[in-house]
Formats: C-alpha cells, sequence, structure tokens
C-alpha cells in the first residue's frame, strides 16, 4: 500500500519529543555532561604522564573518543528504547494511531525528534567544553575537532535507531530496556573481543577485506575509523591503518556505512510497525 | 429488503462478514451489521465479547482477516482512511495522554494532527468545563478531569461520526448529566455516535440501535423495543386501584389468565396491584385494569434484562 508522507504531521510529532527534552532538562544534563568531560578530558587527559594542560586537538579527540564510545550509544539507547513500547504500554500509543497520522508519520517524528535532542547535547556539549581553548585552536584542528563531534553524532543517531527497532519491537518496556542494555554491551564490550578472538583463532585466515567488512557492522567501530582514518597524525597512534584496505577508509566511505546503520535498523521498525 | 450498495451509501459504518482472529483465537466471527448515519449506536457485550476488537478495526487500528468494512463510505484498509480519520473522533475508555504537558497543550497537540485550528480548542475546553484547569499540567487531573479533556479531543473537528468507550469511566454524577448534555448537542447537529458501556441503564434511553456481542459473534441487533419483543421478556403493569375495587380488579384478571397460555402473577399492597405477564398480555392486562384503576404504569424489561436473556439464549444455542 502506498502511501505518502506528509511532513506536517511529522514536524507535529518531531517538536512535541523535541520539546519534550528541552522541558525535562534531558538535553541540559547531557550537554552539560559531555562539556564537563570534553573540558576535563581536555585539560587533565595527559596528567598520567605528569602533565596539566592542553596538549593538542588529536591526544583531546583520542582520549575523548575512548569514552564517547562507552557513552554515546549508552545515552542513545536509552533515549529511543521506549519511545513506541512506553506509549503502547502507558495506552497513549492507541489514540495516538486514531489520529490522521501513519505509522510511518508517527515513526519519523519520533526519530527526528529525539534525533535532534541528541544532536543538539552532542553539539552543544562538545561544542561548550572545548570554548575556553577556542583561542589556542587553528582552524584546521576547529574543522577535525567539529569532525569528531559530527562522527559522534552519527554514531548517536545509529543507536538511536537501533534503540526506535527495540521499541517497536519489544513487548514491554522492562524488555526493552533489557535488550537494549544487552546490545549496548554487545557492540561496545563483546563485539571487538570476539573480532580479536577469531582474528587470533584464525591465525590469520580472515583477510584483511573481511576484518574490515566485519568492523563494519558495528558502529561504534566505525566511529573509531572515521576517527582514525580522518588524521594522518591519529592513523599513526593506531596499529589499525596497516590491516585496513584503503577502500574501507575513506571517510565517505565510513559515513555512508554510518547512514546505512541509521537507515536499516528505521526500515525494520517500520516494517515491524506498519 | 435494502441492498449492500443501498445500505453502504447511508450508513456511517458497514461491515459484512467481518472475521478477526488473533493466532488461534478468534475474536470475531462472520460479523454484519450497518449504523445508518446521524445514529446514536449502542454496542454492548461482556468483557471479552468482541467490542474492543470491533471498536479497533472500526478505528482502523486493525485490518479485518475477513470480511469488508467500510467507515464513512472508505474501506478502513485503504490509503485514503488516513484523511476520513479527519472526520472521526475518539474517546478511549480511559483517557490516557502526555501527562507533562497542560490540558490546552494536549488538546494543541491533537488539533495539530487533525490540522484543527488551535483557537478551537478554548472553546472546547470551555464546553468540557475544564477552562479553570487548562493551564495545569495533565499529571494533576483527576480521573472525571482527564475524561473530559479526551471528550474535549474526541469532539475537535466537529467530526461526522465518534466513538466512545465506556466514556463516562470516572465521571461524577454531575459530569454524567454534562456528558450526556454535550452529546446531545453533538447529536443535534447531525454526527453519528457509537458508544459502549458497562452501565445499560444510562445509554438505554439514549440509543437508537443495539448490538449485543457475544463470544466474538452478533447475538442481536435491532432498536431497544425490537429487542425486547424478539426475547418476549415478561414486562409488569402496575396500577392503582382502591381496596373496594381490588375485587372487581382480581376477578377481571382472572378472565384474562383464562383466556391465556402464559402465567399471570398478581400482587397488591395497598392500592398498588402489580402485574407480571408476557408481553402477549400486555393489551388484555390494561384493558382489564383501565375501568378501576386510578393510574396505571408499564414497566417493560430493562436493557440489562434484555441483554441477559440473549445472553443466556446465545449460550444455551452455542
Amino acid at each position: 500500500m502506498h502511501m505518502s508522507i506528509e511532513w506536517r504531521q511529522v514536524a507535529v510529532i518531531a517538536s512535541k519529543e523535541w520539546r519534550d527534552r528541552l522541558r525535562n532538562r534531558w538535553v541540559l544534563a547531557v550537554a552539560l555532561l559531555f562539556a564537563v568531560f570534553a573540558l576535563a578530558i581536555a585539560y587533565f587527559g595527559a596528567a598520567q604522564q605528569g602533565q596539566v594542560g592542553f596538549h593538542g586537538i588529536e591526544a583531546t579527540i583520542a582520549s575523548l573518543a575512548s569514552l564517547v564510545i562507552y557513552l554515546v550509544p549508552l545515552i542513545a539507547l536509552i533515549l529511543g528504547y521506549d519511545t513506541i513500547v512506553g506509549e503502547r504500554e502507558r495506552g497513549a500509543l492507541e489514540l495516538l494511531l486514531t489520529m490522521p497520522i501513519s505509522r510511518l508519520e508517527v515513526l519519523l517524528g519520533k526519530y527526528l525528534g529525539l534525533a535532534a535532542a541528541l544532536t543538539s547535547a552532542t553539539a552543544i556539549g562538545f561544542g561548550a567544553g572545548l570554548l575556553p581553548l577556542f583561542s589556542e585552536l587553528s582552524v584546521a584542528e576547529g574543522w577535525r575537532y567539529a569532525g569528531f563531534v559530527g562522527s559522534a553524532v552519527l554514531m548517536g543517531l545509529a543507536f538511536l535507531s537501533i534503540a526506535m527497532l527495540i521499541s517497536v519491537w519489544a513487548r514491554d518496556r522492562v524488555r526493552a530496556s533489557g535488550t537494549a542494555l544487552a546490545l549496548w554491551f554487545f557492540f561496545v564490550l563483546v563485539f571487538d573481543l570476539l573480532l580479536m578472538g577469531a582474528l587470533v583463532a584464525s591465525q590469520g585466515g580472515i583477510s584483511s577485506g573481511v576484518f574490515a567488512a566485519l568492523l563494519m557492522l558495528n558502529p561504534a567501530d566505525v566511529f573509531r575509523l572515521l576517527n582514525v582514518f580522518s588524521s594522518d597524525q591519529a592513523q599513526g597512534m593506531y596499529g589499525l591503518a596497516t590491516v585496513m584496505p584503503t577502500a574501507w577508509t575513506h571517510p565517505a566511505m565510513l559515513v555512508s556505512v554510518m547512514l546505512g546503520w541509521m537507515l536499516l535498523p528505521f526500515y525494520f521498525a517500520h516494517r515491524r510497525f506498519s | 429488503m435494502k441492498s449492500r450498495h443501498a445500505e453502504t451509501a447511508v450508513s456511517a459504518i458497514s461491515l459484512r462478514g467481518v472475521s478477526h482472529h488473533f493466532g488461534d483465537f478468534t475474536a470475531l466471527q462472520d460479523v454484519s451489521f450497518d449504523i445508518g448515519r446521524g445514529e446514536m449506536f449502542g454496542l454492548i457485550g461482556h468483557n471479552g465479547a468482541g467490542k474492543s476488537t470491533l471498536f479497533k478495526l472500526m478505528l482502523g487500528l486493525l485490518t479485518p482477516a475477513a470480511g469488508s468494512l467500510k467507515v464513512l463510505g472508505q474501506d478502513t484498509g485503504a490509503a485514503a482512511f488516513r484523511q476520513t480519520r479527519r472526520q472521526i473522533g475518539y474517546l478511549p475508555e480511559n483517557f490516557v495522554t502526555y501527562d507533562n504537558l497542560s490540558g490546552t497543550e494536549v488538546l494543541q497537540l491533537f488539533a495539530d494532527l487533525k490540522q484543527v485550528p488551535r483557537s478551537a480548542c478554548a472553546d472546547l475546553l470551555d464546553l468540557v468545563g475544564l477552562t479553570a484547569a487548562a493551564g495545569r499540567h495533565v499529571q494533576t487531573y483527576s480521573k472525571g478531569m482527564r475524561q473530559r479533556l479526551g471528550l474535549a479531543q474526541a469532539l475537535l473537528g466537529e467530526p461526522q461520526l465518534i466513538f466512545l468507550d465506556e466514556p463516562t469511566n470516572g465521571l461524577d454524577p454531575q459530569g454524567i448529566a454534562d456528558f450526556y448534555a454535550i452529546l446531545d448537542s453533538v447529536r443535534a447537529r447531525g454526527a453519528t455516535i457509537v458508544i459502549t458501556s458497562h452501565i445499560l441503564a444510562e445509554i438505554q434511553e439514549r440509543v437508537d440501535h443495539l448490538l449485543i456481542m457475544h463470544g466474538g459473534r452478533v447475538a442481536a441487533q435491532g432498536t431497544l423495543a425490537q429487542l425486547r419483543q424478539g426475547m418476549a421478556l415478561p414486562l409488569t403493569v402496575v396500577a392503582t386501584v382502591t381496596p373496594l375495587q381490588q375485587p372487581q380488579a382480581l376477578a377481571a384478571l382472572a378472565a384474562v389468565q383464562a383466556g391465556s397460555h402464559e402465567t399471570l402473577n398478581v400482587s397488591t399492597q395497598a392500592e398498588r396491584l402489580s402485574v407480571h405477564c408476557a408481553p402477549a398480555d400486555k393489551m388484555a392486562v390494561l384493558s382489564a385494569l383501565l375501568p378501576m384503576a386510578s393510574d396505571v404504569a408499564v414497566h417493560e424489561s430493562t436493557l440489562e434484562q434484555v441483554f441477559l436473556g440473549y445472553g443466556a439464549a446465545y449460550a444455551h444455542v452455542h
């Protein structure tokens, strides 16, 4: 059944979700958290080496990326896991679906509203965190940092899409929250361990092409690759550059994969919800 | 007999052979009926009789597994049904909404979705008596206030068709009276109303047609008079007869009993003479009592008695 999208209806839902997150200070809280982490890492990131103060954008990004890779997926999953199942459980979804709005428009509106909240919290938080160091950054470093924030947003939106799929699929909020935590654990902690284990066990049987393709199956790894392969200096910090085929490391390719991670779970969520 | 097409043209809702299943469970089986435009239609049945499934199908929340279902002339499964929803209002049994918003904001949200001017919200809040609480968060509302907000939401955009699922749930007696007064004004502009309620006394004098559901099937449908006729439930004639004239009245009733196949149960209490009889004997009993009675009243079976009667008959057959 073909149904065109009425963007006005999408905007109504998106604007409600966005205003809800502003009103309950979610955006403010997450932005503050990111700002504090960004500033603390920029100043104290090298404290273990006995140094305090800003030591360049690459070191800051490398330290921040290690933190963001844990934090952003968790925040995105928590933000989105109950958006549908929660409303269904409370009983508000049924009435919403009797309105002149399609299920796709509901889903799209919710995703875009939450995406706006996550994007603004991430951009404002990390932006404000480095504001005191603004005078110390060159234009190129500023763009490099903006690229890092952009990649964090992309990863957040990918995990938000996964959260929407969980929310549509789960029978109740408890199961949804359990699934969200399990997936966070899998993508952020278990996936790389399994990959390493497979690499070691295969004793070189896994080609670099297959290894690169396997990394694409985890948006957290795609985020890491985006940050490693966006700068020559960062590549030097990791051994990945020697393993990854160049075709897989182009930022445009990695951004495309990340977009795929946004679209694919959303597509399946839409299929299930409809 | 009207043709199917003719019935669909004048019907607000038309169902033909509609069935629906949840896994192995048959929620609805071969349900057919029409709801005329401008009618108030009562849908009654025990819990699990299939009313909720029927409501969800008519609202387009579910698609029938079999049969055809048209609402305001539109197939509920069609893409264009989304537009039809602008002409539909729905008040769920428990109006659950966004507690973090104020009454005005909730109404404005639904007005935006229905593409109704936001200016209509203030009038509707006034209509349901929520003007003073309009700025308060819904989480502070009592159950009755939520239900009134739900009614205001259902009336947004002056819908042609309104579904009310246990609408007076949580309302106090004054709230119930106000609710039906609002409903009367909605009916006066020609809207069709589909209502379900467990408080049958509340709707029995208000509905034009009734559908009794049992076990996912239609147990009976028609006007209350038709349903009473179909069930042939006994009625009570109460007459005021002086003690002096009571022997004469009893003799007249004995004559009626002699000519009837049904049993007449007669009881007296001071000047009050009650006759419990079959509907077929109603006129004969009235004729017997009228010459001596200073006052006569006929108490027909209530909707509750009719409903229970059909339920028992259905259970016996199935």
